[in-house]
């Protein structure tokens, strides 16, 4: 087992037996799909919304060298410097490179999970670099010092009374658990931030081929001052957030709150096309676009898979997957947790090292059914299932389903073997049920097994012949 | 018309009488009942855990035994998704994929056999019971079963049927049940929680397997639940 595969076991063995952790999850996230379902029965066709959504990003994503073209082009045609990054590394120092052309001392940011990606808060401070998370959400778990639990609620695994807590330890300043006074004490805090900040760096969740335009979907207004306040801007993507035009926004940002919040659209919707123009009163004063690759070409060479980059990020698979609501966020250990990290991690960051995520899930598909943009993920999982056993197939594994092929096929051999030997070990099985030496410990730990029926259908159908 | 009745291993092993009475209710419908006497299991199981080839090694043994078969009713809905949808997957770019393919078209889940082919929904059957429906996973979403089994259940006399809350998972989910042990047995108990919530006595389902994991968990946590399969109920007057 990988290392990360080791970590998992361990941290999903923890938090599923935690009823506290799991009832606090089911209930935030019930409420969630009430909100959800309200706002998507306001579509006229929900079902056609995702039809067109998918094709739209079928298109973006099978022409991406034509719109990633179209969509720089605009860019640039507005004074904004582009970058293209093909690591995490390159993106890194790129964005370091330019916090130092500017000497900058002070950087605030809005809610971006590529940065979480490259790990750019840690580059930033390793450089020097004062950054603050100017997302309420993504602001708290900063000051934990811990990931984003959920790509669209960073917090959403702690009580108010957590909060208050590391409020009072990092910020000396809370006031009460109260959800209004600790907001208000974490804008004090942000404000500061802003006038200060030299630099801001934002996410982005579109990109408009059309226009050349980034959008940029959050429900704080912190966003907006993270872009509109420091002399220089800078926002880092994934390459494959393009859409080709400007009025596909108008399916994807209300798709984006229905299925990320249950909102009817979120609170600020900002496009940014380039930096301060002449005449313009506000808007920084240099605008650049880091355009990340990071193995998602990887993704766009495999055929198979090719629709694992329609994700706009939504987060819905996460909140419908049944292993995500009892394992919770941290245990997975990357960027994306939920069905769509379990599918697009082992093809980002390798397949044997992360392959335990594609196997760790009872392939319900609830994922499938609730991805608005109709990510194939549940068979998905199957095909890296199959791609890493035919990589580097288990011996034990591999032998076992040998030796079952003739079991099940020839009917005398399942009869003696199974049927009656099956029989014959479950008169002893009560000895060691349950414990360590039982060889089916890992259902018996916490099931109970039926017993072999005295009489099988099989030999009820044949002495009936 | 004759029906091919294909039996998986829990169901012959552990269940027998759900095929028992899948047979019954096919005869009393007037069908000649056939039931293969090899292979034990549709390869599910390897397919599930990335072994294509050794899964191939049995569904091709199945292939061949249903190669005329008119239809095939498979007495579970998720070895019924494997036939049905994955078996043109499984044998993509191999010999039996026509093959994998036209047997796929003839192939139902039991109680969208009757249902959506037979016309079927009374089948005289009394069950005086509180019940709350559990949807197999692969029932719901690869099969599309939905209304079919509750269609059924509006005739039976004297039931009563809750729905839960939520449609979630059991967390079986076959080798993954073994494999993450935990995760699977925290996924049974907010599906056993839901079951509870309802007040009803049965936990019905056309997946013996799931019910399997329920009645697991039922027995060891003791909890006033019993698991009783759709067929079970039909074949009761």
């Amino acid at each position: 087992m990988s290392t990360a595969a080791v970590a998992f076991k361990k941290d999903a063995v923890r938090l599923s037996a935690d009823l506290r952790h799991r009832a606090l999850i089911q209930g935030a996230l019930s409420k969630y799909e009430l909100k959800r379902d309200e706002k998507q029965a306001l579509f006229q066709d929900w079902q056609g919304a995702r039809q067109l959504a998918a094709e739209t990003k079928w298109e973006a994503v099978n022409h991406l060298d034509t719109y990633l073209d179209q969509f720089v082009r605009g860019l640039e045609a507005r004074g904004t410097k582009v970058h293209w990054a093909s690591t995490a590394q390159q993106a890194r120092d790129i964005m370091v490179g330019i916090c130092r052309e500017k000497s900058a001392r002070s950087i605030v940011k809005s809610k971006a999970m590529t940065a979480e990606e490259i790990h750019l808060n840690e580059a930033l401070e390793h450089a020097g670099f004062d950054v603050v998370e100017s997302d309420l959400g993504e602001f708290i778990v900063q000051l934990r010092e811990e990931a984003p639990y959920h790509i669209v609620f960073p917090a959403m695994h702690l009580t108010r009374g957590e909060i208050k807590d590391v409020f009072e330890r990092k910020l000396h300043d809370a006031p009460s658990d109260s959800p209004e006074e600790l907001t208000m004490v974490a804008r004090r805090v942000l404000r500061q931030k802003y006038v200060q900040a030299d630099v801001g760096i934002t996410g982005a969740n579109f990109a408009v081929a059309e226009t050349g335009m980034v959008s940029v979907t959050e429900n704080e207004g912190n966003a907006r001052l993270t872009a509109a306040l420091p002399k220089t801007m800078i926002t880092l993507l994934g390459i494959e957030k393009i859409v080709p035009r400007l009025e596909d926004l108008a399916l994807f940002l209300p798709m984006l709150a229905t299925v990320g919040a249950g909102q009817l659209i979120s609170g600020y919707n900002t496009m940014y096309g380039g930096p301060r123009q002449p005449g313009e009163a506000d808007g920084p004063e240099e605008f650049h676009v880091v355009l990340l690759d990071n193995n998602r070409t990887a993704i766009l060479a495999d055929a198979e898979q090719r629709d694992s980059l329609h994700c706009i990020r939504c987060g819905a698979c996460l909140n419908v997957c049944p292993i995500y609501r009892n394992v919770g966020g941290h245990t997975y250990g990357t960027t994306y947790p939920g069905p769509i990290g379990s599918v697009i991690t082992p093809n980002l960051r390798g397949l044997q090292e992360w392959k335990h995520l594609s196997y760790s899930s009872s392939l319900c598909g609830a994922c499938t059914e609730a991805c608005p943009v109709k990510i194939d993920l549940a068979h998905h999982l199957l095909q890296n299932r199959r791609n890493a056993s035919r990589q580097k197939p288990s011996f034990l594994q591999r032998m076992a389903f040998k030796l079952f092929a003739p079991l099940a096929t020839k009917p005398w051999l399942w009869s003696l073997l199974v049927t009656k030997g099956g029989r014959f070990g479950q008169i002893f099985h009560g000895l060691v049920k349950g414990t360590r030496l039982d060889p089916a410990y890992v259902w018996t730990k916490t099931r109970d097994l039926p017993p072999i029926a005295r009489q099988s259908f099989k030999e009820w159908w044949k002495e009936r012949k | 018309m004759t029906v091919t009745l294909f039996i998986p291993c829990f169901v012959d092993l552990l269940y027998p009488q759900v095929g028992i009475a899948m047979v019954k209710i096919l005869e009393k419908l007037g069908h000649k009942v056939e039931c293969p006497d090899s292979p034990a299991c549709c390869g599910q199981p390897a397919f599930n855990t990335g072994y294509w080839d050794e899964s191939r090694d049995v569904a091709v043994k199945l292939l061949e035994q249903l190669k005329d078969a008119e239809v095939v009713v498979i007495a579970s809905g998720s070895c019924g998704a494997m036939m049905k949808v994955f078996y043109p997957d499984l044998f993509a770019g191999t010999p039996h994929h026509a093959l994998a393919r036209q047997v796929s078209g003839r192939c139902f889940e039991f109680s969208q056999f009757l249902v959506d082919q037979l016309g079927v929904t009374d089948l005289g059957a009394q069950f005086p019971h509180r019940v709350t429906f559990h949807d197999g996973c692969h029932s719901l979403r690869e099969m599309r079963i939905h209304a079919a089994p509750r269609r059924l259940m509006q005739r039976v006399q004297g039931l009563e049927l809750i729905e839960m809350k939520q449609t979630v998972c059991c967390g079986f989910g076959g080798t993954f049940s073994a494999k993450f042990p935990m995760i699977s047995t925290a996924m049974g108990e907010v599906k056993c929680g839901l079951a509870l919530d309802t007040s009803a006595e049965y936990v019905v389902s056309c997946d013996s397997s799931c019910l399997m994991h329920i009645q697991g968990l039922i027995d060891r946590q003791k909890k006033p639940l019993k698991t009783i399969h759709l067929a079970e109920i039909l074949a009761q007057s």
